[in-house]
């Protein structure tokens, strides 16, 4: 079934009847030529480029829950292309592109929202490093604009710019970046896997992975045996537990962050505020909701759910920085599961086990990655090489030290990235 | 989630900055190689449930300390002297 205006027209004058379920839930079968563990953002894109890039539609993803109820459910949707390193620049640069297309692409509203991601500046020092950035976001092939005290003021005119610790200077601001509707995502990318027969199992746990003369042959899952000669590891915060079941350790640690909507308020916030010396950022919903967060409580953790003094440092920060949110009334705070990196960059590569691959290490900036991410791991997939947007992301840069992309400079320690 | 430091008693967490993963005390031979240093630095067991992770008592007495605690439940097991857990390693 294709959406679109006059569909939603008809339905709407005839009862709303007409719409079906947007996928099948089928039983598992005995063999797929591919199987992707995990049925997250990365996941689902990787079975929908598999499908539609390269022809290989005899595949399954599997997931031990529900479609969309992992990380790419829970995020705070912000997509841009602010890297700076070689490796990661070329990769996010490519996601906003497939951003852009992305509801047309899939014939599913993601709505994916443009509306500017600023980054806020508090000395010269950070002016410097704000604008180098920007050139090195310009020399990429993105946009970057930089924004004094008085042009930031047009567009914010709510921060306290005379705090005291940190007064604010100005602003980079990246018109192209902007939010998502994230469940759209999942299920946009479900739906268009589906239509090309990709089978998405869900309630199925993958408790083992078989091996045979440092082959892949197949995994173990709750709803029995599935053989298959590719595996992929999808499963960001799961990604160590998953691994070791092909006899793995990855360079991961499981950190949980968390984040906290308002109440629905008449539009205040128009773009994507982020408070970097705060550790706090902000945007504001399109039902109203401001939707805000700040760092991982960082001690590792798989608990989908923090503890109070993170939260109380980030309804501070967010005090610190626009005064005016004080009488909004948090709605809800939850937490996701991150599959943090010594370097803070991600991985998407082979392993020493034939046909194994992993899509792992997204720290807590996935979100904006699942286009490209699925994008390049269907293609390593499909032909075994490399995609050229993500040819840095390999597993054995932290043995070797060559490569490593390591964007805060914060050193090899995973919960300081 | 509270931690029981063996020098000042039962403190917020707040108190304490984390560090990493136990393994931290386990620092290989300069010369131990690329793998042993990758494993040291990098990999992580990572468990979903009982781990042993390093912590040091920042706002209090500034010990450093082995917090055996549960990543699911977030509850704190056992908590000893890094200096000790060092001792018996050695
Ligand atoms: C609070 C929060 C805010 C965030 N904000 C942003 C942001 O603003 N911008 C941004 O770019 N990123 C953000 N992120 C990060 C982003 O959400 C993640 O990096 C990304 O979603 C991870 O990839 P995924 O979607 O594939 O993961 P998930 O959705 O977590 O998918 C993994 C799936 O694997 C399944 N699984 C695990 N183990 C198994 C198994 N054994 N068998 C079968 N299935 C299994 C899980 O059930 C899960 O559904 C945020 C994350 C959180 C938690
Ligand atoms: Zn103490």
């Amino acid at each position: 079934m294709r959406f679109s205006g006059l569909r939603v027209l008809r339905e709407g004058l005839t009862g709303n009847r007409g719409w079906t379920a947007q996928w099948r839930d089928p039983e598992p079968q005995a063999e797929y030529d591919a199987v992707i563990i995990g049925g997250g953002g990365h996941g689902l894109s990787t079975a929908y480029y598999l499908a539609k890039n390269h022809g290989m539609t005899n595949i399954a993803v599997l997931e031990k829950g529900y479609l969309g109820g992992g990380n790419v459910g829970r995020n705070t949707t912000i997509v841009r292309g602010n890297y700076f390193l070689p490796g990661n620049s070329e990769f996010y640069s490519h996601s906003l592109k497939l951003w852009e297309g992305l509801s047309e692409e899939l014939n599913y509203n993601v709505m994916f929202s443009q509306r500017g991601v600023i980054t806020l500046f508090h000395s010269d020092a950070q002016r410097d490093a704000s604008a180098r950035r920007g050139n090195a976001m310009i020399n990429q092939g993105d946009d970057a604009e930089l924004l004094d005290r008085a042009g930031l003021r047009k567009l914010l005119p709510y921060l306290d710019y005379d705090n005291g610790r940190f007064p604010i200077y100005g602003g980079l601001l990246h018109r192209r970046g902007g939010t998502a509707r994230h469940d759209a995502v999942a299920w946009g990318y479900a739906r268009g896997a589906d239509q090309r027969g990709v089978d998405l199992i869900q309630q199925c746990e993958v408790t083992g992975i078989d091996i045979e003369n440092g082959k892949v042959r197949g995994v173990q899952t709750t709803r029995g045996a599935i053989r298959a000669k590719k595996v992929a590891i999808v499963t960001a915060g799961r990604s160590g537990q998953v691994a070791a079941m092909a006899g793995m350790r990855l360079p991961i640690e499981s950190h949980v962050l968390q984040a906290f909507v308002s109440e629905g308020l008449k539009p205040v916030i128009d773009h994507v505020v982020s408070f970097g010396m705060g550790h706090f950022y902000i945007s504001q919903s399109d039902k109203g909701g401001l939707v805000f967060g700040g760092d991982l409580d960082f001690y590792a953790s798989y608990a989908q759910r923090g503890n109070l003094p993170m939260m109380e440092h980030v309804m501070e920060a967010g005090m610190t920085l626009m005064p005016m949110i004080g009488k909004a009334r948090v709605l809800r705070s939850w937490g996701g599961i991150m599959d943090m990196t010594p370097d803070g960059s991600p991985i998407i590569d082979k392993t020493e086990t034939e046909g194994l691959f992993v899509d792992c290490g997204w720290c807590y900036g996935g979100f904006k990655a699942v286009p490209a991410s699925g994008f390049a791991l269907a293609h390593l997939m499909a032909t075994g090489q490399h995609h050229e947007t993500a040819a840095g992301f390999r597993l054995d840069r932290f043995r070797s030290g060559e490569g490593l992309m390591d964007e805060e400079a914060t050193g090899s320690q995973h919960n300081l990235h | 989630m509270r931690i029981e430091c063996p020098i000042c008693g039962s403190r917020d967490r707040r108190e304490f900055y984390y560090r990493g993963d136990a393994i931290a005390l386990a620092r290989p031979a300069p010369d131990a190689g690329d793998d042993v240093w990758d494993a040291y630095l990098h990999l992580r067991d990572n468990p979903a449930g009982e781990t042993r992770d390093l912590w040091q008592h920042e706002g209090g007495c500034g010990a450093w300390l082995v917090v055996t605690r549960d990543t699911v439940t977030h509850a704190v097991h056992a908590v000893e002297l890094a200096s000790d857990v060092k001792r018996a390693m050695a």
